[in-house]
C-alpha cells in the first residue's frame, strides 16, 4: 500500500483585516497586529494577535503577554458599566449607574474641593502610560496630589541616572547590541524594555558575547547569563564600588572620556568653612570651573578648545579646590572597597571580584574600536572616528528597590562612566528625548492656589533644598510628603504611602481619592491587609476616615471593592493612546519614535477610556486647558486631545505628521488626519537620528542640533555626566547647618550619611530585623510582567499559583521538603505558603513570584481558584514604615534619598507549618461586580 | 495512512537553542493563539476561570535545575513540542489513519476528521507532544504551521511557524534539517545539537542546541595583568595620573 | 498510567469474554441447545460489553468503523478487525450450536483463535509501547492471554484447566509485577536522555511549565504510593489465583464456582487497575515525576 496523505488547503484565509496597534499587556509598548475576523453575523472580531515587523520596539516578536492579549480583551473580569457603592467600603457591593449620574456624582464632589481646598483630592495613577496628560489634568485641577506608580516601581533607577547622566536604563537608553562584548546585568524581576532586551540578550548570545548576571536568583535572563554571581541582596552597591576600587588601582579607565565629558576634572570648593564647601566651582554664568591642562588656566567647563585637567588643582587663599576625580581617587582607592574587604559582605570572592573587574577592563580597553563616524564636540573639538568600548551595563528593578537602592544605581553608573562606555559604541546609549540632564527637568510644584491651576508641573528634580515641597510652616505640601527631608529627591511621587498617610491625617487630610489602574488594596502596596483595614476604617462619626474614593480600572480588580464611584475603563484593543514624546516614548537608540493605540474595536460595554472621562470631567469642572473659549468642553475625547493638544507652540503630544498635509516632524501645527496617518503608518511613528549623531549625544553637537529641530528642546543643552551630584552635596550643606532651609534635626544625620554626592554603600537600616536573617525578594514571571493577569485564561494556566523558592540550606535547616508549608515571619507579619528547593539561588534568600495571588471574588475568578487558595503576597509581610525607633518615631520604608518603596529590604524567618486548608492569611473573599465567568473556552471566530 | 513514508522530500522542523531560551513563554501563548484560530479545532480551556484551570497547549516550557559536581547550580529553560520524528511511533499505532507523516516536509500531522480520540499515539509519543482536546475529543499536535510555511496569504518572511517569529531571544530556529547546507543543519553541527531521548529510537527532526559552558569566568591568575596597581595609595595614584595624562 | 475504568472493564471482560469463546471454540464444553445459548450469551457479554465499555474513553466513538482500516502497522485496528472476525465466526458457530445442534468444528477453532488473537492484539496495543518500559516485554502478552483462557476456563466450567491455568496465570502475574519494577530503571530513559543536559550535572525537573494542570499529567503521570500498591497485589493474587484455586480444590458446587469465578473477576480488576496505575511513561520524567 502505498503513502497516502489528505490534500490541505496550504494557503487558508488568515484574516480580513489587520489593524495594527500597540500593546499595552506590559511597559513595553510593542508593536501589534490585531488580525480580524468577521463572525457569523460578519462583525469584526479580534482573532489573533501578533507582533509587527516594523515597529521600533519588537521588530515583530511579541511575548507571552502581547499573544495572550485576546484573552485580556475578552475576560469576563471586564467592567460593563459606571459603579456606585451600596455596601461597605471592601465588600464589593455595588449598583451600576448611567455614566451622567456618575460624572454628576464626581463633579459634585470635586467641584467644591477645588473651589476651596484643591489639595483635598489626591489623584495618583498607576501603571497608566498616559502621566503627561493626567499630570496635565491634575495640575488644571490644583491639587498638588498627583503622581504615578514610579516611587513604588524604580524611581532609585531613573533619578539616579537623571541625576548622573542625564537617563537612566530602561526607557531611557539601551545597550548598543550591535557592538557589544560584554554585556552585565543587575537585579532580580524583569525589566520595562522586556522584549528588547530578550531580542538583545539574543542578538548578542548569537555572536557568542558574555553574558554576566549579578542577581540572588538565578531564572529568566540570569538562566542564559555565562557567569552567574549570586550576590546578597542589597550588596550591589558595595560589588561595583569594589570594581570601581579595582579599576581606579589599575588605571584601567578612559581618563580622556572622563577629562572630556564627565565632571571628574571639575573643581571642588575645599573651604572647609565656607557654606558652598562642596559645591562646584563655578563662573557667574553658572558654568563648572575646571583647569585647561594647556594653558593651566581656570576656565568654564565648556570653552571653546578647554582640556579639562583630571589632576590640576586649584589654590586659592591658601585653600586647595581639588577636582572631582581627586575626591574620587580619595574614596575609592580606600582599602574598604578593596574586594577582601567586601566579599564576605557581598557573598562573592574576592578573587571573582578581581575577575570580573579585570575581564570588563580586558574588553573595554583590549577590544576598543573606531567607528568610521566625524563628529564635533560642544567644545568645537572634532573627532575623526568614535571609539566604541564594547562593554555595557543593564540593572532591573532588584538593585533599586532597597533603601540604598540610589545609590547603588549611581555606583552603576559611575561605574560605566569610568570606563567610558555610556553613549560609546558598544557601551549603553540612550533613547531620545534622553539625554537630559536633571537640570533641564522641571523642579516640583506645590503652589496651590483654590479655583486655580496648580503653579507648575507636580514631578520633577530638586536641585537643593530651596526646590523641596514644603509649605511655609516646614510641613509637606504634598500628601505622600514628596520632596520633603524625608526623601528630598523623590521625582516620582510616593504612591504608597498616600493610602497611609491619607488614614493619618498627616500631613493633612483629605477628601478625594482618586485613582486610576492602581491595585493599592492588593498587590500594589506594602501592607495590604493594614490598607484594607486604612481604606474601610470609620472615625468617630461613622464616617469613612479617607471620605471618598473613586477608581477607575478596567477589570474587576481587588481596589474596585475599595472605591466608591467605579468609572470603567475599557480594554486596551477599545481606547486611543498616546506614547509620547511628551512622556515615556518608544524610542530606540538611534531614533525618536512614538505611536499610538486606536479603538481597534468598539467596547460591547457602557465603558469609556479613562482619559476621554478625564476630558469630560474637565469640563464639567471648568478646568483650564479642558474648556474651551465658549465655555465648553475643550476636548471632545482622548482623540481630540492628543491630535489638538499643544504643550508649546507647534510641540504636541505626538511628533509625527504634523502641520498641514502632516509633513512636519516634531514640531508643527496641529494636523486633523494625524492619528490616521499613524495608523496607516503602522500605529508609530520614526525619525531616525543621522549617522554622525547617534553617539556621544549630549556632546555631539549634530545630536543637539538634531534634537532640537525634532522639538525634544528648544536650544542645544550639552552638559557634564555627574559623578558628583552637587544638589545632594547641598542638602548634606543643609544637614550641616547652612542655609536658610533646614531640616528637622533628627533627620540631620541621615541625611548627613546618605547624601554623599560621590556614591556610597550603605547598609540599610536593620532596627527591627534582630533575628530576621533570611532575605525575601518577589519578581513578576516574564509571562506577567507588569500586568496583574489573573483575568487572562491562557496566562493563570502558566502562573495560578506560586509557591516559595527556597534554597537548598534553608530546605535543609527547616527540614522542609518540596511540597511542604513553611510559615514566614517578619518584623510585621506573618504567613503560611506552600515551599519549593530551588539551588540556583542565593543561599539567603528566598523569594516567590509577585501578584499572582489573588482575593477571593476578585477577577472574575472562582473562589476556589488556585489564585485565592494556594497563591500568595508577600505584601503582608512589608511595612510601609520601619519598626519604631528609640525616639518613637516611625520612618518610612524607603530609600531616604528618592522615597522609593524598599520592597527588596525584607528579611524573614522560616519553620515548618503544618499544611492549612489555604494560604494564610485568609482574606474574606469580595462580592463580584460581574457576572460568573464560563467554565470553558474555545475561542474561535467563526 | 499510519505508514511512515520511506523517506520525505525536506525534513522540516526546529532547531531550539538552549543557551539563549530565557523561558518567556512567548511561544507558548503565540501557538496558542494561532492554533486556536487556525488548524481544525480550537485549543480549548476546561474551567477557564475556575479552581482548576487546564487547557490544550502544543508547546510547553519546561525547566530544568542542574547542579554541576562543582560551581553554582544552573536553570535552563527548556521549550518542548512535537519533534516530528522520522521513526514517529505516533503514526503507526494510529487505528483509523488520522496521524500521518506529510511525504513533502515529513511534517507529523493529525487529520481530524478521522480522529476517534482514542488517545493510543499519545502514549506512544515519549516526548508528550501531543494533547487531547477535551472539547473537541481531538489529538491536537504541533503542526509546524503547516497552515504558515506556505501559506500565500502571509508576507514571505511571515511564512515560518509563529513560535519560530514570537520568540523574543530568537532561541527558535525553523529550517530544512534534511539540507546538510540549510542554515539550521549548519547551526545543529556548529553548536553540537542533540536528540532528545535518541534510545527511543524515534530519530526526532528537531534538535536541541545545549547550553554553552557556564562560569567559567577565568579565575584572577590569567587576568591578573589586566589588574596590575599603578602605584600604591592614592598618592602614588596621583602621580601616575599626572604622568599619564601627560601622553594623552 | 491514568487508570481509567472503561480500559480496566474492557480489558478485563472482554479478556474473560474471549477466553470463554475461545474454550467454546475447541469445544471444551461444547453444548447445545439453551445452554450452548447461555454459554454464549455470557462470552458475547463479556466481549461485546468489554469492547463497548473501550468506546467510552473514546472522543468520537461514531468514528470507530475508521479504526479497521489500519492493519498493518496498528495493533489497535489488529485488535478492531481481529475482535470482529472473532465474533462474527463464533456468532455463526454459536447459532450452529444453538439452533441447530451443530458444532462446525474448522469454524469453532478459527473463532476461538481469533477470539485469543483478539486478547493478544489487545496486550500487543500495551506491550509495543516502548514509553511505558513495564508493558514493553513479552510478559505483557503472556498475562493478558493467560488470564484470558483461565477465566475462560473457569467460564467454561473446565476445573481441571482452570486449576492449572490459574496458577499458571498467577504465577505469570507474579512475574510481571517483579520484572516490571525494574522496566523503567534497566531502559535506558532518563531524565538525562530525555533533556540531554546530564553533561552539565545532576538534572532536576524545577518548576513545570504550567502551575495549572494538563493532559499529559492527566493521563500519564498517575502516581500510586508503594506500600499502597504492595497491598492491592496481595489482594490481587489472592482474589485472582489463591481463592479461586482453593475453592477448585474443593468439592465441586456451584456456589463454589460462581464464587471463584467472582473472585477471580474481582482480583483481575485490581491487577488490571494497578496494570494502569503502575505503569510509569516515561514523558513523566520531563515532569519530574519519576
Amino acid at each position: 500500500m502505498t503513502h497516502k496523505q489528505p490534500v490541505l488547503d496550504l494557503s487558508p484565509p488568515v484574516s480580513d483585516e489587520i489593524r495594527k496597534t500597540t500593546c499595552y499587556m506590559c511597559a513595553c509598548r510593542c508593536g501589534i497586529n490585531v488580525h480580524m475576523k468577521a463572525n457569523a453575523d460578519g462583525d469584526m472580531k479580534v482573532a489573533y494577535i501578533e507582533g509587527n515587523r516594523d515597529h521600533p520596539v519588537n521588530k515583530g516578536v511579541l511575548c507571552a503577554k502581547g499573544s495572550a492579549g485576546i484573552m485580556q480583551h475578552n475576560a469576563p473580569a471586564r467592567l460593563r458599566k459606571p459603579l456606585k457603592r451600596v455596601g461597605e467600603r471592601g465588600s464589593g457591593a455595588f449598583e451600576e449607574i448611567e455614566w451622567d449620574e456618575a460624572l454628576q456624582i464626581a463633579t459634585d464632589w470635586l467641584a467644591p474641593l477645588r473651589a476651596t481646598a484643591p489639595e483635598k483630592l489626591a489623584f495618583f495613577t498607576g501603571r497608566d502610560q498616559s502621566q503627561s496628560f493626567t499630570s496635565f489634568w491634575a495640575q488644571n485641577f490644583g491639587t498638588p496630589n498627583y503622581a504615578a506608580h514610579g516611587g513604588f516601581c524604580s524611581v532609585n533607577m531613573a533619578a539616579a541616572g537623571i541625576y548622573t547622566m542625564g537617563g537612566a536604563f530602561w526607557e531611557f537608553g539601551q545597550p548598543d547590541w550591535d557592538h557589544t562584548k560584554l554585556f552585565m546585568l543587575f537585579g532580580v524581576a524583569e525589566d520595562h524594555d522586556s522584549n528588547p532586551i530578550k531580542m538583545g540578550i539574543g542578538k548578542i548570545k548569537a555572536r557568542g558575547a558574555r553574558v554576566i548576571g549579578v542577581n540572588p536568583i538565578r531564572t529568566g535572563y540570569n538562566a542564559v547569563a555565562d557567569d552567574w554571581v549570586g550576590i546578597t541582596p542589597g550588596t550591589d552597591g558595595l560589588f561595583i564600588l569594589s570594581m570601581v576600587h579595582c579599576l581606579m588601582k589599575a588605571g584601567r579607565m578612559d581618563l580622556d572620556y572622563l577629562a572630556r565629558f564627565t565632571d571628574a576634572p571639575v573643581l571642588v570648593n575645599g573651604d572647609a568653612t565656607s557654606p558652598e564647601f562642596g559645591l562646584l566651582l563655578r563662573d557667574e554664568a553658572g558654568k563648572q570651573l575646571v583647569i585647561c591642562r594647556k594653558t593651566g588656566k581656570l576656565t568654564a567647563f565648556d570653552a571653546p578648545g578647554v582640556r579639562p585637567d583630571l589632576s590640576a588643582t586649584h589654590t586659592v587663599n591658601d585653600v586647595t579646590h581639588r577636582p572631582v576625580f581627586h575626591h574620587m581617587a580619595e574614596k575609592y582607592l580606600s582599602e574598604d572597597y578593596a574586594p577582601e574587604a567586601v566579599a564576605d559582605r557581598c557573598g562573592i570572592p574576592a578573587a571573582r571580584i578581581r575577575a570580573i573587574a579585570a575581564e570588563i577592563a580586558r574588553v573595554a580597553f583590549d577590544e576598543a574600536f573606531e567607528l568610521d563616524h566625524e563628529w564635533t564636540d560642544f567644545r568645537g573639538d572634532t573627532h575623526k572616528t568614535m571609539t566604541g568600548r564594547p562593554v555595557s551595563f543593564h540593572a532591573m528593578r532588584g538593585i533599586s528597590a532597597h533603601a540604598n537602592g540610589f545609590q547603588t544605581c549611581r555606583a552603576l553608573h559611575t561605574l560605566q562612566i569610568i570606563l567610558g562606555t555610556v553613549e560609546v559604541p558598544g557601551g549603553f546609549r540612550f533613547k531620545p528625548p534622553y539625554p537630559k540632564p536633571a537640570t533641564a527637568h522641571p523642579k516640583p510644584h506645590c503652589g496651590v492656589t483654590p479655583g486655580k491651576p496648580l503653579d507648575g508641573p507636580h514631578l520633577g528634580f530638586v536641585q537643593g533644598p530651596a526646590d523641596l515641597a514644603l509649605k511655609p510652616d516646614g510641613t509637606p505640601a504634598r500628601i505622600d510628603k514628596a520632596f520633603t527631608w524625608e526623601n528630598p529627591m523623590s521625582a516620582h511621587g510616593l504612591m504608597h504611602m498616600v493610602i497611609s498617610n491619607a488614614h493619618a491625617g498627616d500631613p493633612y487630610k483629605i477628601d478625594t481619592l482618586f485613582m486610576y489602574m492602581a491595585n493599592m488594596s492588593w498587590n500594589s502596596s506594602m501592607n495590604t491587609g493594614g490598607v484594607m483595614q486604612m481604606l474601610t476604617d470609620k472615625d468617630a462619626n461613622g464616617d469613612y476616615v479617607i471620605p471618598r474614593i473613586i477608581y477607575s480600572d478596567a477589570y474587576s480588580s481587588e481596589m474596585v471593592a475599595f472605591a466608591d464611584l467605579i468609572l470603567p475603563d475599557t480594554t486596551y484593543l477599545e481606547r486611543h493612546d498616546c506614547i509620547s514624546l511628551l512622556d515615556r516614548p518608544i524610542c530606540e537608540a538611534d531614533a525618536a519614535a512614538d505611536a499610538i493605540r486606536w479603538p481597534v474595536v468598539e467596547p460591547d460595554r457602557d465603558v469609556r477610556g479613562f482619559q476621554s472621562v478625564l476630558c469630560d470631567l474637565g469640563a464639567r469642572l471648568d478646568l483650564p486647558g479642558f474648556v474651551n473659549d465658549a465655555g465648553g468642553q475643550k476636548y471632545t475625547d482622548y482623540a481630540d486631545y492628543i491630535v489638538n493638544h499643544e504643550r508649546r507652540p507647534g510641540i504636541g503630544p505626538l511628533a509625527g505628521f504634523r502641520g498641514a498635509g502632516g509633513t512636519n516632524t516634531g514640531r508643527g501645527a496641529p494636523n486633523p488626519d494625524q492619528l490616521d496617518r499613524y495608523i496607516k503608518n503602522g500605529g508609530f511613528f520614526a525619525h531616525h537620528i543621522p549617522e554622525g549623531a547617534q553617539y556621544y549625544k549630549p556632546w555631539n553637537n549634530a545630536y543637539q542640533d538634531w534634537a532640537v529641530q525634532t522639538g525634544l528642546f528648544d536650544a542645544p543643552q550639552p552638559y557634564l555626566f555627574s559623578l558628583y551630584v552637587e544638589p545632594m552635596r547641598r542638602f548634606q550643606l543643609a544637614a550641616e547647618g547652612h542655609g536658610e532651609h533646614q531640616p528637622p534635626d533628627h533627620l540631620r544625620d541621615k541625611i548627613k550619611h546618605t547624601m554623599s554626592p560621590l556614591p556610597i554603600w550603605y547598609e540599610t537600616d536593620q532596627q527591627g530585623n534582630e533575628g530576621f536573617k533570611v532575605t525575601a525578594l518577589t519578581q513578576r514571571p516574564m509571562a506577567m510582567y507588569h500586568s496583574w493577569g489573573g483575568q487572562n485564561a491562557w496566562l493563570r494556566q502558566l502562573h495560578g499559583h506560586n509557591p516559595l523558592y527556597v534554597p537548598p540550606k534553608l530546605m535543609r535547616e527547616n527540614g522542609l521538603k518540596d511540597g511542604d508549608w513553611a510559615r514566614v515571619t517578619s518584623p510585621h507579619g506573618e504567613i503560611t505558603v506552600p515551599v519549593l528547593e530551588m539551588a540556583a539561588l542565593n543561599e539567603n534568600t528566598v523569594w516567590t513570584w509577585n501578584a499572582i495571588g489573588k482575593r477571593k471574588g476578585a477577577w472574575a475568578l472562582d473562589e476556589q481558584a488556585p489564585e485565592a487558595t494556594k497563591g500568595f503576597l508577600l505584601n503582608h509581610l512589608i511595612h510601609e514604615l520601619l519598626p519604631p525607633k528609640g525616639d518613637g518615631l516611625r520612618w518610612s520604608n524607603s530609600d531616604p534619598i528618592t522615597g522609593q518603596a524598599a520592597w527588596f529590604d525584607l528579611k524573614v524567618t522560616l519553620s515548618k507549618a503544618a499544611p492549612p486548608t489555604e494560604s494564610k492569611p485568609v482574606i474574606p473573599k469580595q462580592k463580584s461586580p460581574v457576572p460568573k465567568a464560563p467554565k470553558s473556552l474555545a475561542w474561535k471566530i467563526q | 495512512m499510519t505508514e511512515l513514508p520511506k523517506s520525505t522530500q525536506k525534513k522540516l522542523g526546529l532547531v531550539i537553542d538552549l543557551d539563549t531560551c530565557v523561558g518567556c513563554h512567548a511561544c507558548v501563548i503565540s501557538c496558542k493563539g494561532w492554533n486556536t484560530e487556525n488548524y481544525g479545532a480550537p485549543l480549548s480551556d476546561q474551567d477557564a476561570y475556575g479552581a482548576d484551570p487546564s487547557g490544550t497547549f502544543l508547546n510547553r516550557v519546561h525547566s530544568y535545575e542542574i547542579q554541576p559536581a562543582e560551581g553554582a547550580a544552573q536553570l535552563i529553560h527548556f521549550p518542548k513540542s512535537c519533534l516530528h520524528c522520522e521513526d514517529a511511533p505516533c503514526v503507526t499505532v494510529c487505528p483509523t489513519g488520522a496521524s500521518y507523516k506529510r511525504t513533502e516536509d515529513g511534517i507529523v500531522l493529525v487529520n481530524e476528521s478521522d480522529c476517534i480520540g482514542c488517545g493510543l499515539c499519545a502514549w506512544a509519543c515519549p516526548y508528550g507532544a501531543r494533547e487531547m482536546d477535551q472539547a473537541a475529543g481531538v489529538m491536537k499536535k504541533c503542526t509546524l504551521c503547516v497552515d504558515r510555511i506556505y501559506n500565500d496569504n502571509l508576507p514571505e518572511e511571515d511564512r515560518i511557524p509563529v513560535c519560530v517569529r514570537t520568540c523574543p531571544s530568537g532561541a527558535r530556529h525553523f529550517g530544512d534539517l534534511g539540507d546538510p547546507d540549510s542554515a539550521v543543519s549548519q547551526l545543529v553541527k556548529e553548536r553540537g545539537g542533540v536528540d532528545l531521548m535518541p534510545e527511543q529510537g524515534t530519530k526526532p527532526v528537531n534538535k536541541y542546541l545545549p547550553p554553552r559552558p557556564k562560569d567559567r569566568m577565568p579565575e584572577i591568575d590569567v587576568l591578573a595583568p589586566f589588574l596590575a596597581p599603578v602605584d600604591q595609595g592614592a598618592k602614588g595614584f596621583l602621580g601616575w595620573l599626572d604622568r599619564t595624562l601627560d601622553k594623552l | 498510567m491514568h487508570p481509567a475504568p472503561s480500559v480496566i472493564f474492557f480489558s478485563t471482560f472482554s479478556g474473560l469474554g474471549f477466553g470463554l469463546l475461545f474454550w467454546l471454540g475447541l469445544g471444551w464444553p461444547s453444548p447445545t441447545g439453551l445452554v450452548a445459548f447461555v454459554f454464549f450469551a455470557i462470552g458475547y457479554l463479556l466481549a461485546v460489553g468489554g469492547l463497548i465499555a473501550s468506546t467510552f474513553h473514546l472522543g468520537h466513538p461514531e468514528r470507530a468503523l475508521k479504526a479497521f482500516s489500519q492493519w498493518k502497522t496498528s495493533w489497535l485496528s489488529r485488535e478492531a478487525i481481529c475482535a470482529v472476525a472473532a465474533l462474527i465466526l463464533m456468532a455463526i458457530y454459536g447459532a450452529g450450536a444453538v439452533f441447530a445442534d451443530q458444532h462446525w468444528r474448522v469454524l469453532g477453532v478459527i473463532g476461538g483463535l481469533l477470539s485469543l488473537g483478539t486478547v493478544f492484539t489487545t496486550s500487543m496495543i500495551y506491550a509495543q509501547l516502548k514509553t511505558v518500559p513495564r508493558w514493553h516485554m513479552p510478559l505483557t502478552p503472556l498475562n493478558f492471554l493467560s488470564l484470558s483462557i483461565a477465566g475462560g476456563a473457569l467460564l467454561a466450567g473446565q476445573v481441571t484447566w482452570a486449576l492449572w491455568l490459574i496458577i499458571l496465570a498467577g504465577g505469570i502475574q507474579l512475574a510481571t509485577w517483579i520484572v516490571g519494577d525494574g522496566r523503567f530503571a534497566t531502559s535506558e530513559t532518563t531524565i538525562a536522555t530525555a533533556t540531554q543536559l546530564g553533561g552539565i550535572g545532576q538534572v532536576r525537573a524545577f518548576e513545570p511549565p504550567h502551575t495549572g494542570t494538563n493532559y499529559l499529567l492527566r493521563e500519564f503521570v498517575y502516581v500510586i504510593g508503594r506500600k499502597h500498591s504492595f497491598k492491592l497485589r496481595l489482594i490481587a493474587i489472592v482474589l485472582m489465583a489463591a481463592l479461586p484455586v482453593t475453592l477448585l480444590l474443593m468439592p465441586f458446587s456451584h456456589v463454589a464456582g460462581g464464587l471463584a469465578v467472582l473472585v477471580h473477576v474481582a482480583g483481575v480488576l485490581t491487577a488490571r487497575w494497578l496494570f494502569f496505575a503502575q505503569a510509569e511513561h516515561v514523558v513523566g520524567l520531563y515532569y519530574g515525576k519519576r
